[in-house]
């Protein structure tokens, strides 16, 4: 099954990284990444660019254009993973893997319904 | 990450609303920085045995204010709080009390914070300065570094400045609407100042100054999710970081100046453009263009080329156009002659710039360009003038050492440059 790894944090304390605590983190985040990729289970992942570059349309009658995210929350929605893993247990240890590697915040793991693997490539 | 920098980077996010909300209650500045260096002196010891508090900000707000708050006792009646072992780290409690004490105030806090530091009385330096060292909290080593003075003369600054911030009495209730624009406005042309500091750096200082840069672009994005809704903070956001996305291409190995179209564009920074391109794109749906929209929209068009000949030079000079009728001034139009001189050639350009001739006799750019343009028109004698005052006027080795590139060029090419002309 796949299993959708939604990445929350407070944006302002991520924006607070040096350069350096930036990189360093990525680096971490990459050595899981390469782990489910060689396993064949590492489905599209990104990393969103800050709230503040966030639109939100609400489905009203007019819809109605927002400036910013969804939610104002104390952590935000900073990007996702797509993992596939057999059960739930396998998703929250990867969670887990990833925990480990960028601490703080927290992981919201949902599982995915319907997936398109679409064909944009950046 | 480890302990202490996961612990520095928690007291950086945090201390812009702790520190706001601290002069809120002490309404002085010097009390407010005191409780917070008390509250971060008690966070290093704690933080790293009790884990870190889910909210830093409001775990420092409490507990500076408890710190602080015997100095103002006798002055004032205060509310009874908790004492500090009271509040628990994990606690939701902890939260709900700075909920009740803060509540909506945390968004006027930080702008008032931040306007205190651009109060209209302090020349731009100290400005600058005192925004670096209160809001951003960088020590005044760090600070004099970046501005390349002694920390001796940078201390005095900044307790000159802040002097000059209590004699001016800023106005403690929550803002109204016309006050709290007004309140924008002069602390996003502050940011605007801090970037440009680090932005106007020479090639052998860009390293040192470009914190700087990134420090205004971390404010600015602040300011922007206080005011999510503001077309002009979307603006001024976008055009820092499409300025800065180009700084890895400014300067080549020996610190010389590099011109936006000999830039090698595959050093620019692409995240740094995307976000810059979705904030401009984000702020023109608003329909209220504003000085720095069009700024960022020029430097858009630029990020949009993928070979300087791309670029859209026609919109280009239409964008100065619109910002030479909002924010009228000899600089704006000298750069919209650039413009200009790729549209509709370097004569065009040339008639442009001759009337600022006495409002710009002293800048550096002015005769900068004029000698580019005379040179594309094979008037050699007339543009070596040019250049040779350009020189004189150059603020840093940098400028000089492109400038005189051009005069070696005039030297070799002893035939009119008129082959150089541009198409």
């Amino acid at each position: 099954m796949l299993y959708a790894i939604l990445c929350y944090h407070d944006e302002d304390f991520v924006g607070s990284w040096t350069k350096e605590q930036d990189a360093d983190v990525m680096k971490k985040l990459a050595v899981v990444q390469d782990k489910l990729t060689k396993q064949g289970r590492l489905g599209p992942v990104a990393r969103l660019l800050p709230t503040t570059a966030a639109t939100t349309l609400r489905k009203d009658d007019p819809p109605l254009v927002l400036d910013g995210p969804y939610a104002e929350t104390k952590e935000q929605l900073l990007g996702f993973y797509l993992v596939d893993c057999k059960n739930l247990d396998e998703a929250v240890d990867v969670a887990r893997d990833l925990g480990a590697a960028n601490p703080g915040g927290a992981y919201e793991i949902r599982p995915v319904g319907v997936f398109n693997p679409g064909s944009v490539t950046p | 990450m480890t302990d202490t920098a996961w612990i520095d980077a928690a007291l950086t996010s945090a201390r812009p609303q702790a520190v706001g909300a601290l002069l809120r209650y002490f309404r002085n500045l010097d009390a407010a920085e005191e409780a917070y260096q008390n509250a971060c002196l008690r966070a290093l010891k704690t933080w790293p045995q009790n884990g870190p508090p889910r909210d830093p900000a409001s775990w420092l707000i409490m507990v500076g204010r408890n710190a602080g708050i015997d100095e103002v006792r006798r002055h004032r009646k205060q509310e009874a709080l908790p004492e500090d072992e009271a509040i628990s780290d994990l606690d939701d409690a902890e939260a709900e009390i700075a909920e009740r004490l803060d509540g909506s105030h945390y968004r006027d806090d930080i702008l008032r914070l931040l306007f205190i530091c651009c109060h209209p009385d302090l020349p731009a330096t100290q400005q600058i300065a005192l925004a670096l060292r209160i809001v951003s909290g960088l020590t005044v080593k760090q600070i004099a570094r970046a501005f390349l003075v002694s920390e001796a003369a940078m201390e005095q600054r900044i307790t000159r400045a802040k002097a000059r911030v209590a004699e001016a009495k800023v106005p403690f209730e929550t803002p109204g609407a016309v006050e709290r624009s007004e309140r924008l406005a002069s602390v996003a042309a502050m940011i605007y100042l801090i970037f440009n500091e680090g932005y106007s750096a020479s090639g052998d200082t860009a390293e040192i100054r470009s914190p700087l840069c990134e420090e205004a672009i971390r404010l600015s994005r602040l300011l922007l999710r206080l005011f999510q809704s503001e077309a002009e903070i979307m603006g001024l956001t976008a055009l820092l970081l499409l300025q800065h996305a180009r700084s890895a291409a400014r300067f080549d190995a020996d610190g010389a100046v590099i011109l936006l179209e000999d830039q090698d564009r595959a050093l620019w920074n692409k995240a740094l453009i995307a976000e810059g391109l979705a904030l401009i794109d984000k702020a023109m749906r608003h329909r209220r263009s504003g000085p720095y929209q069009v700024q960022a929209a020029i430097s858009a068009l630029h990020a949009r080329a993928e070979k300087p000949e791309d670029t859209d030079w026609t919109q280009i000079d239409l964008l100065y156009g619109a910002l030479e009728i909002m924010q009228p001034s000899p600089v704006v139009t000298l750069n919209r002659a650039v413009a200009v001189s790729k549209v509709r050639g370097p004569q065009a350009a040339l008639d442009m710039i001759e009337p600022l001739a006495s409002r710009l006799s002293n800048y550096f750019h002015y005769f900068g360009v004029r000698g580019a343009f005379l040179m594309q028109l094979g008037r050699n004698e007339e543009a070596r003038v040019a250049f040779d005052r350009a020189i004189a006027l150059a603020n840093t080795s940098a400028e000089a050492a492109h400038i005189r590139m051009h005069l070696d060029r005039l030297m070799r090419d002893s035939k009119p440059a008129a082959a150089k002309a541009v198409k």
